[in-house]
């Protein structure tokens, strides 16, 4: 496999990118770029703009100044891009958000079905290969409140797989999870990373940021403070804010 | 004082037959422009959800017969001669739209905002993100509220006799009328009211319960 080499263009490139909440500003001139197959964790205190860039990414959230382009995209208002942008990216949230009215099986068909048009029978083998991988298939007939939380994050996890997504992205998957949930989620992550997926984590699970990360990006008061690899991250955190965050979670872990 | 047989029930359940028609007419007609409102009440568009915050303003700020009173002259007044009929049904839609509209509305801001997200994440357009995925639970958070507003217009229909509609009410007033016994007419129209929204009531009552155990 090829490494992510500088000639390419990046899946993913936030150029200068600002957003305001009202007369709030939530991201400055934030810079980043995610090369495909690349993992990267986002950390930060909260409050501090981690939802907000990868919401941006997928256009959950407007952003008022820089360019955001995904898979040579240039993400604008039109219609157009933002469905483009979001056929190559899935999102998982904090929540999981599945669709409570529908079987985890019917969750993973609506978009297959409504965005690609695909049958329902191709849709629901899709489905079935996904649920396999993230190990709840024989849960496919169930509805979402029947599972466990960490179930239902899987869950959730297949569901964006079922649009074959080129990038993924996380917000806090496990922070929602009882602590013994947690590691089901984080398996499940790391085998999408092993099997090269473009990722987007935000999470404070530091274990698993050494583990798959190739870059940890470190959020303050809206900007990217420091990017590192997670050995040096962790070892040589250059920025005062970034040991006092480092200091605050390894004391909780 | 003459006795009631049956010729008197006989025109009695066709003034029954009447009010359920107006009901069914001004339930699927309010149904389908209350979906209407209750969307563009909840659309982006700050112009929609204005105009639409003033009309259901303005059906629920004054009197369902003040309504009906200005849609059956406003329709003679606009040249058209219409039926009664056609007048009250139209009255009862707009009616209907405004009460049900407000109502769905509620219910499609009680979906979490999470499951707008996950659709439009998932590339789901506006269409599929409404009709499957936020309508199935808007609707059901409302069915205790819809059903109770669909007993009120049972009852609202009395107020058609107004305008000269002979629907339930009118046709006891008519029968006690021509046979000098108001109560035994009374008490036979109040039974059959009753008898269509009794279970109704109690439907509503069981959907709330379960809503209630769901959400626990
Ligand atoms: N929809 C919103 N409206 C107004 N302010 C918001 C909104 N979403 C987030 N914010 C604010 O923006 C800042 C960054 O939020 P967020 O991106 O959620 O931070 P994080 O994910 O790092 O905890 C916070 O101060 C938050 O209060
Ligand atoms: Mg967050």
């Amino acid at each position: 496999m090829p490494q992510t080499n500088a000639s390419q263009t990046p899946l993913i490139a936030m150029e200068g990118v600002g957003k305001w909440y009202g007369a709030y500003h939530a991201l400055k001139n934030v810079n980043i770029q995610v090369a495909k197959g690349e993992k990267i964790v986002l950390c930060g205190p909260s409050g501090s703009g981690k939802s907000t860039l990868i919401r941006c990414i997928n256009h959950l959230e407007e952003i008022q100044e820089g360019k955001i382009t995904v898979e040579g995209t240039v993400l604008t208002d039109s219609t157009g891009a933002v469905d483009a942008v979001r056929r190559e990216v899935g999102m998982v949230f904090q929540s999981f958000n599945l669709f409570p009215h529908m079987t985890i099986l019917e969750n993973c068909t609506l978009a297959p079905m409504r965005v690609k048009k695909v049958s329902k029978a191709e849709a629901e083998a899709t489905a079935r290969k996904y649920l396999e991988r993230v190990r709840i298939v024989d849960q496919a007939d169930k509805y979402p409140a029947q599972l466990s939380g960490g179930q239902q994050q899987r869950a959730a996890i297949a569901r964006a797989l079922c649009m074959e997504p080129k990038a993924m992205l996380f917000d806090e998957p496990t922070s929602a999870l009882d602590p013994e949930m947690v590691k089901e989620v984080l398996d499940t992550m790391i085998g999408l990373a092993r099997d090269g997926m473009t990722m987007i984590c935000v999470t404070h699970e530091m274990g698993f940021a050494r583990q798959v990360a190739d870059r940890v990006v470190f959020m303050a008061a809206g900007e990217i403070i420091e990017e590192a690899p997670p050995e040096e991250f962790f070892s040589n955190p250059k920025h005062q804010r970034t040991r006092a965050f480092l200091g605050e979670i390894l004391a909780h872990h | 004082m003459a006795s009631i047989g049956f010729n008197e029930l006989y025109f009695l359940l066709q003034g029954l037959k009447w009010t359920v028609a107006l009901t069914i007419i001004g339930f699927i007609g309010g149904g389908i422009f209350g979906l209407l409102v209750a969307l563009a009440r909840t659309a982006e568009s700050k112009a929609l959800q204005r105009v639409t915050t003033g009309y259901i303003a303005i059906f629920q700020g004054t009197p369902l017969l003040m309504q009906l009173f200005v849609v059956y002259y406003g329709v003679a007044l606009v040249g058209l001669n219409v039926d009664a009929w056609i007048a009250v049904a139209i009255a009862f839609t707009l009616h209907a739209s405004a009460y049900l509209g407000e109502i769905w509305r509620g219910g499609i801001q009680a979906v979490p905002k999470g499951q707008t997200e996950a659709a439009k994440a998932l590339g789901l357009h506006y269409t599929s993100r409404i009709k499957d995925v936020i309508l199935p639970q808007a609707l059901k958070i409302s069915l205790p509220a819809t059903i109770g507003f669909l007993v009120q217009l049972i009852k609202g229909t009395s107020l058609a006799a107004i305008v000269g509609f002979v629907e339930l009410s009118r046709a006891g007033q008519i029968v006690s009328n021509q046979t000098f016994r108001p109560l035994t007419v009374f008490a036979i129209v109040g039974v059959m009211y009753f008898l269509i929204c009794w279970p109704l009531s109690l439907w509503g009552a069981r959907a709330e319960r379960r809503l209630q155990t769901a959400a626990r």
